[in-house]
């Protein structure tokens, strides 16, 4: 020990005797409460190392007197929480949509069941509650349908999706009317054909325009769309005599449409989701407020 | 007795032969403070991104994902980089009475050396390279030099050490040597990397699935465990007792809590990968570990605070000392809060959210940068031979906007955090997910609001520092100077030995 040790006059503790640039270090013992802590978590991490999984060997590790696996209790709390839910999913994969619409049970749990996928799985595109975004999303919470509103027009999109690749997805293509060397349309008559779309929806404010327009419709719109513009669910046609416009409802917009039309996608959501949780969504979808 | 003829006397006690080398001090002590405002900065910016997204900008350099591991990359290796290597080349000179092995040029290149390390990682991630390992995302060639810079970074103070005119070495320097070592060791692993080309700066990892996480994880806890905690315990050891003028407290307890704490830290990595493909025997060794580590890390924080025995009454009138205390208790508080978090059926809630970057935090702007801010504003005095700093009264005012800031935000992230992490699991009576992803994020906007909010107080207080530094530099000193300071002792300028030739 050096000798130049000496008592420090406040705590009464001596000093070690060494010194580095002034500091000096007392030689006070380890704290009583601090070493019994330390032992106590020595302790415990043995007892936790006896009864868990914690000693790995050369091709497998010590399974520990409780015998846990963490991937076993995921397991098992993945298959209890199933078998809780077992006789509604039963009940939903087995009955025909229309059945669920109309047993007070079945569509508790669907509804239940569609909201929670919906909000995970469509809400960032269709906005919370399916009310749309700008942008080409469309509302879900309305009575416009694009590709049908029927339970099983809505159950088909929710499962093949639109313009995708899968081979049952829903598929069509608004032609391109005013670009390039051969264009459909002139810039001149596709204002005419805005000014006669515009018409339907009583917001025309150039007659003229509107009476060129028409035939102009007939002949290049009309098989999709309609006559009157009513559209046609059968081929993704938008109904055009209403309020609602899915790349915006403007002159400026419509123009834009139809010169270079912008042609919406949607994944394909089976494979991804099980069938329940499809039929679900597809009853939840039908329930928002516009449902056929 | 005051800092300042303690100063004097260490000086005329020490060798005469000894010139210390503080010119690279001094370059490390302005590098901390710029750095140190550079991640304050790009933190708020990168709070305020999460709380209203269009400050992303929509430019690919300007969004989260490539500010965030600029700011922790910033933080870490820029600031609390440079706070280590200034502090510790000062005090293995002074403890060891022996100027730095290798001479000014080498430690010239050793300061020039790793601010290129911190520029081409930062313009690195600006412009989206990466290696997507946490806090070791710098590519290879980043790697590379900064492996170069920190072999000739230990050999500079392993080589001052082996030069040392006391017959032992002072606790300090084992927790810089602990750090300089350990991390050698951690960068290594954890980027052995293929690069695809020699001209290009893509590069695959060594290790893949789970052996690449946890290495990385072994790697990115004991980033913490050594470079923030150890070494900062380095600074600890030195700048308290010697800003207290205490003895400290206890020699055995530091043996103990060292030695205890080296052995502890570099298994606990496993806890940041609890429930996940990790094996399960490697979650119970990584938790156990962890658990068993709380009292070797409260080691440092009883040495720090019962240090002030008989000089707590400098709190009131120093804030230079408030600045270390509050420091060492803010350690205490994230080293007794990591070993909790770590215990599997409380990391099943806080892992993945909030609760986690306010455990970071406190750790980080509490522990790391208040015990820099407490040694820069020790050493800034001493580097530029002044008497005193230009304002105590201004180190108080960064002193409460700080605490205040980081109190905000770590408050902030609790509730938000645990909150999210309840979110995420309640399910409703029917079994389903009682709430959306996106409706777990509206409701933490008002939290992350209240985090910006505290992060632009820390930065208001730091920028304090940075214009008290300035004075203090230029040599002015404020008239608003405490009692305890107002000594006839004197101005010791000029009396800062010159390089080593």
């Amino acid at each position: 020990m050096p000798s130049n040790t000496e008592k420090d006059a406040y705590s009464g503790q001596a000093t070690t005797g060494h010194e580095w640039d002034g500091i000096k270090e007392l030689d006070t013992p380890l704290p009583r409460w601090w070493l019994w802590v330390l032992y106590a978590t020595i302790a415990w991490s043995f007892v936790y190392f006896v009864l868990y999984p914690a000693i790995p060997g050369l091709t497998s590790y010590s399974k520990g007197v409780l015998g846990y696996s963490s991937r076993v209790e995921v397991g098992n709390k993945i298959a209890a929480a199933r078998a809780e839910q077992g006789r509604f999913r039963d009940g939903i994969r087995q009955s025909p949509l229309a059945e669920i619409r109309t047993d007070d049970q079945l569509l508790r749990f669907a509804l239940a069941g569609g909201k929670a996928a919906f909000a995970d799985n469509c809400a960032p595109c269709h906005g919370v509650g399916g009310v749309g975004n700008p942008g080409g999303y469309p509302s879900l919470a309305d009575d416009a349908w694009i590709w049908g509103g029927s339970l099983e027009d809505i159950e088909r999109t929710i499962l093949y999706g639109v313009r995708n690749d899968h081979e049952d997805s829903r598929s069509s293509q608004m032609p391109i009317f005013g670009r390039g060397e051969d264009a459909v349309l002139t810039p001149d008559q596709i204002a005419d054909v805005a000014e006669f779309v515009l018409s339907m929806s009583k917001r025309s404010k150039n007659a003229e325009a509107m009476k060129r327009g028409a035939p102009l419709y007939k002949e290049n719109c009309a098989s999709c769309h309609g006559p009157t513009g009513k559209g046609d669910s059968e081929q993704g046609a938008p109904r055009l005599n209403d309020a609602i416009w899915i790349h915006g409802g403007s002159r400026e917009a419509i123009i834009a449409q139809i010169t270079r039309p912008k042609n919406g996608t949607m994944p394909a959501w089976s494979g991804r989701l099980d069938t329940e949780t499809i039929k679900m969504l597809t009853v939840y979808v039908h329930a928002l407020g516009g449902g056929q | 007795m005051t800092a300042v003829t303690a100063e004097s006397l260490a000086l005329a006690k020490g060798d005469e032969n000894v010139t210390y080398n503080m010119t690279v001090v001094r370059q490390f002590t302005l590098a901390t403070a710029f750095w140190g405002v550079a991640a304050f900065l790009v933190g708020v910016v990168i709070a305020l991104q999460l709380a209203f997204p269009i400050l992303n900008l929509d430019l690919p350099w300007t969004t989260f994902g490539r500010l965030r591991p600029l700011h922790t990359s910033a933080a870490i290796f820029a600031f609390g980089g440079n706070a280590l290597l200034a502090t510790s080349l000062y005090v293995v000179q002074r403890t060891c009475r022996a100027p730095l092995w290798g001479g000014p040029s080498l430690a010239s290149f050793l300061f020039w050396g790793y601010q290129v390390f911190i520029v081409l990682a930062g313009t690195g991630y600006l412009m989206g390279v990466t290696q997507s390992k946490e806090y070791a995302e710098p590519e290879w060639y980043v790697d590379l030099w900064l492996t170069l810079v920190w072999v000739i970074y230990l050999l500079i103070f392993v080589g001052t050490l082996m030069r040392r005119k006391e017959p032992h070495i002072y606790v300090a320097n084992w927790f810089y040597l602990a750090f300089i070592l350990t991390v050698a060791m951690l960068h290594v692993v954890n980027n052995l990397t293929v690069p695809v080309s020699w001209t290009g700066v893509k590069s695959y990892i060594l290790w893949s699935g789970v052996q690449d996480a946890l290495t990385q994880w072994w790697y990115g806890h004991n980033a913490v465990g050594f470079f923030l905690t150890a070494g900062f315990l380095g600074i600890m050891y030195y700048f308290v007792p010697k800003r207290a003028e205490r003895p400290v407290y206890s020699y055995r307890l530091s043996i103990i809590h060292f030695w205890s704490l080296i052995f502890l830290y570099i298994w606990a990595g496993p806890h940041h990968l609890h429930y996940t493909a990790l094996p399960d025997w490697a979650q119970s060794l990584g938790m156990m570990f962890s658990v068993m580590l709380w009292m070797p890390s409260w080691g440092g924080m009883i040495n720090g605070l019962m240090t002030l025995s008989g000089a707590w009454d400098k709190l009131r009138t120093d804030p230079v000392l408030r600045f270390l205390v509050a420091a060492v208790g803010f350690y205490g508080m994230s080293t007794f809060e990591g070993p909790v978090m770590s215990i599997k059926p409380v990391n099943a809630l806080s892992h993945y959210t909030d609760w986690t970057i306010g455990h970071v935090h406190s750790g980080a702007l509490g522990w790391v940068a208040f015990i820099s801010f407490g040694a820069l504003y020790f050493l800034v005095p001493k580097l530029w031979g002044r008497r005193e700093l230009f304002s105590l009264k201004l180190v108080s005012y960064h002193f409460w906007i700080a605490t205040i800031g980081i109190v905000l935000y770590i408050t902030a992230m609790w509730i938000s955090g645990i909150m999210q992490g309840l979110m995420w699991r309640a399910y409703n009576d029917l079994g389903f997910l009682q709430y959306s992803f996106v409706e777990t994020v509206e409701a933490m906007h008002p939290y992350y609001v209240i985090r910006a909010l505290g992060g632009i107080l820390f930065l208001v207080g730091a920028l304090l520092m940075i214009y008290n530094i300035y004075r203090t530099i230029r040599g002015d000193y404020a008239d608003d100077r405490v009692a305890l300071f107002e000594t006839n002792a004197p101005v010791d300028s000029g009396q800062v030995p010159p390089a080593t030739a």
